[in-house]
């Protein structure tokens, strides 16, 4: 039984694999790019799916953190002209802030509703500041913060060994992939381990667990500073393909991020990769269109979705899988049962 | 002397502009615990309303004070019949649904009216105190705000409709074996809280003018508000308007705009940090 979700796996891994090494081969220079900001995008998703799917806590301004890891990506590279340190930095930072803000509100017992509005209020405040960084008061050592307009030229990433090549485009799509899925697996391995089901277990009652004597609240800190320093690498990916501006910490980010998550499949860590991708991909699609508003269609969706499949994608295509697999197996495939994630 | 009142002045129009904007949002989310995430959009709905009819030669007042609450009270209960009924009790994916509606309003009436912002001019024309010049029609937002706190809460504090409705809040199963139609007062209620945004809406739209991606600038505002306000919501909303408004227009008189907003949401958030419940689980615990 556990062999057929080895099998999977395996298949799962070679597929991607195989898609890496693909995307630069078939697609223009371009689409690569756009490849690369989609899965820069899925890492963000996924940092919320392990802070809200697993841990349970309802972040509406995980773009903060996304955010935070551009800029100091940005601001650090800048200054040092290479990008080691500060890649370290840039995640760094905001799993430092990410545990700051989790102690103010993990501490103060916030729950819910709470927790949502000040994560968002927060990320709002950093929109307000650096939106309002414009002109040369606001320079931190050689790199101008530049108010609206951001941060146009941020170098982008070098050989660790060789700080004189910096990576093209296509070289960072191979990093950017790779990263998203051993993100994906270090997330799951991290689910398994002890710690992991001890999250788990504080999503599914927090009172019950707090009873069996764990301190629930640093168990939160942990799962959300996590959470925090991977929207921090998706920050700085982000920031190798576009570049950094306030409007990484806006509204409109922090609400996507919540549909990538919620129409993928809360509660699951390779739907909300799926979510985000797709989503990212029918907005694209739908901003070429003149008379169609893409807010309208993500909005439609996001309705659809929480009335009638609010479980979201995930577990309907793990279903169907399933039955075709058992389809397979009645045609004569040594018949196996399937066991869920 | 006159700087100071028209500190003054400025405070209460911050005030009253900040408890314009949550009071719809007190009702629907203190009273149903609804996250509206569309608010936003309902103000912007009645500010649409407002704009549209004073273009087609209805009187402003009629339109700010009439059409404005009528249409979107209507538009508030079709949702509610269409979406929010089903979600009662899931308040996260109340959240969602609403943000999905919130995008779905957005996107509709980029469509309909373009990304451009209309207005119509404020009515009243200006007062001076001494070397400076206020706007009548801002002092007059004053008196509305505080006029439609009054009416709210003499709605669901003394009338029979009011009774019933937080009745039904408070214990639904209870009022429904009483031979009240629950379904009937949730759409009410959600209907109320909704015209109450659209009047909110119409009233600022002179000052704003109206864009159909404006609802976003309001509504974090006025969750911050009703939230801060904590468990008695009308009581509530108004104490934290009065606190986070004084708080913004002192930060921007002393420094910039953007300042006196960063002021309002910090304040917000350690404001929660010391009273998780909001002000009205501190004090007022009386008020409603």
């Amino acid at each position: 039984m556990r062999g057929s979700r080895a099998w999977v796996d395996g298949l799962t891994v070679l597929i991607a694999i195989a898609v890496i090494l693909l995307v630069p081969q078939l697609l223009e220079l371009y689409s690569v790019i756009n490849a690369t900001i989609y899965v820069s995008m899925a890492v963000l998703a996924l940092s919320l799916a392990l802070v809200w799917g697993f841990g349970g806590i309802l972040c509406f301004g995980q773009a903060a953190f996304f955010g935070l890891g551009g800029y100091t990506y940005a601001i650090a590279a800048i200054n040092f002209g290479d990008s080691n340190l500060p890649v370290l930095f840039a995640v760094a930072l905001p799993a430092c802030f990410a545990a700051l803000l989790g102690y103010f509100v993990f501490w103060g017992r916030l729950n819910d509703v709470y927790l949502g509005v000040i994560t968002l209020t927060v990320a709002l405040i950093l929109f307000k500041f650096f939106n309002a960084t414009a002109g040369d008061a606001y320079k931190i050592g050689k790199a101008a913060l530049g108010g609206f307009n951001g941060i146009p030229a941020t170098p982008p990433l070098n050989l660790p060994w060789d700080k004189s090549v910096q990576l093209a485009p296509e070289q960072i799509w191979y990093v950017a992939a790779t990263l998203l899925l051993l993100l994906y697996y270090v997330s799951r391995c991290l689910l398994s381990t002890h710690f992991g089901q001890v999250v788990v277990s504080i999503r599914e009652n927090e009172r019950r667990a707090e009873l069996l004597g764990y301190d629930t609240r640093r168990y939160k800190l942990l799962i959300f500073t996590v959470g925090g320093a991977m929207a921090g690498v998706s920050g700085v990916l982000f920031a190798n393909c576009v570049f950094v501006s306030p409007t990484m910490f806006s509204l409109s980010y922090n609400a996507q991020i919540i549909i990538w998550v919620m129409i993928g499949g809360l509660g699951t860590l390779s739907g909300p990769i799926l979510g985000s991708v797709l989503l990212q991909m029918l907005t694209a699609e739908l901003g070429t269109l003149q008379w169609l508003d893409p807010n309208f269609v993500l909005g439609a969706i996001l309705v659809v979705f929480v009335l009638l499949i609010p479980r979201g994608l995930q577990p309907l295509i793990a279903a169907l899988g399933e039955r075709t697999f058992s389809g397979l197996a009645a045609l004569g495939f040594r018949r196996r049962k399937w066991i869920k994630p | 002397m006159d700087f100071g009142v028209i500190v003054v002045l400025q405070v209460l129009v911050a005030i009253a502009h900040l408890a314009l904007i949550s009071i719809g949002l007190a009702v629907i989310f203190g009273m149903m615990r609804v996250i509206n995430l569309a608010h936003g959009e309902f103000l912007m709905l009645g500010g649409f309303t407002v704009v549209i009819a004073a273009n087609h030669g209805v009187n402003l007042w009629v339109a700010m004070l009439i059409a404005a609450p009528i249409v979107v009270g209507l538009i508030g209960i079709v949702v509610e019949r269409l979406v929010i009924r089903y979600l009662y009790g899931r308040m996260v994916d109340t959240m969602l649904a609403t943000w999905g509606l919130s995008l779905l309003i957005v996107g509709a009436m980029t469509m309909t009216f373009g990304n451009t912002t209309r207005g119509v001019s404020a009515p009243l024309g200006s007062v001076a105190i001494g070397r400076y010049q206020s706007s009548i029609y801002e002092l007059t937002l004053v008196l509305a705000a505080a006029a439609l706190f009054a009416i709210a809460y003499l709605l669901f504090r003394f009338t029979r409709l009011g009774l019933i409705a937080r009745a039904t809040m408070q214990n639904a199963e209870m009022a429904d074996s009483l031979g009240i139609s629950t379904d009937f007062v949730y759409a009410v209620t959600f209907g109320i809280g909704a015209a109450l945004s659209g009047l909110a809406g119409g009233l600022l739209a002179p000052l704003t003018g109206v864009l159909p991606t404006i609802g976003v600038a309001y509504v974090a505002k006025a969750f911050i508000t009703v939230i801060s306000g904590g468990a008695a919501v009308l009581a509530g909303t108004a104490s934290a308007s009065a606190l986070l408004g004084t708080l913004d227009t002192v930060a921007t008189f002393i420094a910039t705009p953007v300042v006196g907003e960063m002021t309002l949401l910090i304040a917000a958030v350690v404001l929660l940090r010391l009273l998780p419940e909001g002000i009205t689980g501190r004090f007022l615990r009386r008020a409603s």
